[in-house]
Parts: structure tokens; sequence; C-alpha cells
């Protein structure tokens, strides 16, 4: 296929949100992760906020590069711990908005805890949860939301275990903001993702993402585009606050879909610690 | 634009302005990912013929369909590595004001 040439430009309106002089990143061809990074930056402009009252957080993995790419304060920091680096930031400057950003290992996993008692915590704070089902970094193992039936390099017969569901578990944990969307629904992602940093309390955003390198080679998926394909055709926008099973993400069967929506949006007092930080 | 279902056109979808958008692309960003060739609601974009430094073949617009972008803007914010922008158009260079 060619066609005529568009106009060729070298730099994007958005690199001044951006750490532009690190791009191309290094992210792979199909992965989902740059978009989320995109739709963070566009939210950010919305936002009408100066880029000093932004902050973004990443863990650790390839969902952990996000901060390093964004022109805002950030902090890449151990794994797991992207949580309390950002509740330390959200109880000493109240005003900004704290951003996380990272993937399901990071936040699930190793830092599961801490992701289920800021939930129950409210913290004021916006999580971004790039969830690709698998480790992608360190070569596609297995994780906390590995989908039952799915194979990884450390399940190569299949995963056998019953996997999060993420909205679930923060829902059920405290959060006061909950959607699921996909980097196929990017104006969705993008607008929840800007409510979140407008909305007081714990606001979490699940983002659906192909990882074509590791989780969709070890499953047949196919390249990037072929995973958005099966977000394309799956994919129905749930009624109110879906539970477990409704939620449960079953890549074999493909005559169930895949729920995405805003589920939740709820007013809870935010945390707020004894002492002269007041919110 | 598709014609829309007996009974949903818009009274007033003659006198509704649409909106023209330019294309930009920046070829040495591009990972050749396909989502905003594959996404885009009017069928604007195709591969280029050639390749950037790595190898990619970024996006092009289609034969027959160089002025058919409608700056939804969706292949910007689908696209990772921020290598695709549309600009609009002014209603003079080409924006339909019927
Ligand atoms: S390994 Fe997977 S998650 Fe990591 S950059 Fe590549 S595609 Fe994305
Ligand atoms: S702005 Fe919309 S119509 Fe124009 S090229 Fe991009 S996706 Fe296609
Ligand atoms: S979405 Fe971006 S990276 Fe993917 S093919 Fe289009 S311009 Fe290239």
């Amino acid at each position: 296929m060619s066609g005529s040439a568009p106009i060729i430009a070298s730099t994007h309106p958005n690199d001044g949100l951006l750490r532009a002089d690190r791009f191309p990143h290094i992210l792979c061809p199909g992965c989902g992760i740059g978009t989320v990074i995109h739709c963070y930056v566009d939210a950010m402009a919305a936002s009408g906020l100066a880029l000093s009252d932004h902050a973004c957080v990443s863990g650790i993995g390839c969902s952990g590069r996000a901060a390093g790419y964004v022109n805002v304060d950030s902090y890449h920091t151990t794994h797991g711990r992207a949580l309390p680096f950002a509740l330390g930031i959200a109880v000493y400057k109240p005003g900004m908005r704290v951003t996380v950003i990272s993937g399901d290992g990071d936040l699930a996993a190793i830092g599961g805890n801490h992701l289920i008692h800021a939930a129950r915590r409210n913290v004021d704070l916006t999580v971004i949860c790039i969830n690709n089902f698998n480790y992608g970094m360190t070569g596609g193992q297995a994780g906390p939301t590995s989908p039952r039936g799915s194979v990884a390099s450390t399940a190569p017969e299949g995963v056998h275990d019953r996997p999060f569901v993420l909205p679930d578990l923060v829902r059920a944990a405290g959060a006061s903001m909950v959607s699921r969307w996909t980097v196929l629904h990017v104006r969705q992602l993008r607008d929840a993702i800007l409510r979140g940093m407008q909305k007081r309390g714990f606001c979490f955003i699940e983002a659906l993402s192909p990882c074509p390198t590791n989780f969709g080679r070890a499953n047949d998926l196919g390249d990037g585009m072929a995973e958005m394909e099966v977000y394309r055709e799956r994919c129905e926008l749930a009624d109110g606050t879906p539970g477990y099973d409704a939620l449960d993400i079953d890549l074999t069967d493909h005559t169930r879909p895949i729920l995405v929506g805003d589920f939740l949006d709820i007013e809870r007092t935010p945390y707020q610690p004894v002492g002269e930080h007041t919110a | 634009m598709a014609e829309p279902a007996p009974g949903r056109r818009p009274m007033d979808l003659d006198r509704a302005r649409t909106t023209r958008g330019t294309v930009h692309v920046i070829p040495e960003r591009c990972k050749e990912c396909g989502f905003c060739v594959g996404y885009c609601p009017e069928d604007v974009l195709a591969f280029s013929a050639d390749s950037n430094a790595k190898g990619y073949h970024y996006p092009v617009l289609a034969s027959g369909r160089e002025d058919a972008c409608v700056h939804c803007g969706f292949c910007n914010l689908i696209c990772p590595e921020l290598a695709i922008f549309t600009t609009e158009l002014a209603d003079d260079a080409g924006g339909t004001t019927s």
C-alpha cells in the first residue's frame, strides 16, 4: 500500500508535556503503554492546571517507564512502591494532582497490599493500572491478573489460579471512582483520567493493553493490532457496577463480552491524616 | 461521510459544517503498529512504500482519500508514539459549509 505524502513534522503539539527528547520511547511496536501515556498527557492539558501542579509516579516494569517520559515532577520508584511514594506527595501537597501510572504486576502483585490500603483509605490519587495480563519486561511470566487458561512463560500449560479482577478488588476495598477501558477506547480513557484528576479520593482506572511481545505471542493473539481487534469485537459497555464474575476476562471464550465502562463514582471523605495538612 | 439511517437524518445536515483536517506525521517516531491506519473512521491513511531509519512503514494519505480527513483526532490520541496529528483546515481552504 502507498499513497501521497502527508505533511512531514518534526514535533508533536503535545511535546511540551513530554520529555520529547527521549522519543521514540523504548516500548515495543504495538504495545499499548504509549497510548496510555498519550491519554494521560492529553488529560493533563485538558485539566487546565499548570504542569507544576501535576506529579506522576510509576513503579517498575514496562508501564513503570511512563513517569520517565512525562514533563512533570515524576518518580520512578522501587518495585510495587509507587503508591506509598504517591501517598507521600498527596498528603504533603494536597493541592497537587498526583497520578500513578503502573502495571498490573507492579500494582497488584508486588504492590498489592499498598493498592488495597490506598483504596481503603481513599487516598486522593488517580491510579492508572495498565493491565496487559503478564510481566512484560521480564519475559512474560504469569501474574495475578493473568486470565485462567492463558499461557505464560511460567505457566506453559495455562494458568490455573483465579485472577484478581482489579475494578472489583479496588471497589470492594473502598475506591471512590472505578473505571475500566482499553487502549482502543482512547476518548473514554482520557476522560476517565481527567475526571480522576478533578475528583478528590482514590480514583482507579484499569486500562487493558496489548503486550504483543510476550502475552500476545504466548497466547497466539497476534500483534498489537490483532489484540485491539479482540477488544473491538468483544468489549461491551457495562451497566452500573458489575461484580467479579461479570468482569472476569476469559480470553478463550469468544462468546463472552469483556465489560468496560465507568463502574463507580461516589463521594467519600478522602484520606486526611491528622495534623496541619488539610485538603 | 456515510448517509445516516432513514429517520435519523439530522434536520440541519445540509447546513452542518464538516470539519476538515490536514495530516501531519513524524516518520522517525512511527513503529508501524497500524492503530492510526486501522481505526481512522474515514480510511484516510495507508502505510508508506518506503520506511523510516528503523525500517518501519509510517502512515501516508491513502490514494483517493487525500482530502477526506475530518480532523476527528482519533489517529492522534491512539498513537503510542505521538507520531501523527492533524490540524484543522480553515473553511476557505477546503472546509465545506453548504
Ligand atoms: S514487553 Fe510487552 S508491555 Fe513491555 S514494552 Fe513490549 S509489548 Fe509493551
Ligand atoms: S483526524 Fe480522524 S479522519 Fe483525520 S486522519 Fe486522523 S483518524 Fe482519520
Ligand atoms: S499509530 Fe503512530 S506508531 Fe502506530 S502506525 Fe500510526 S503513526 Fe505509526
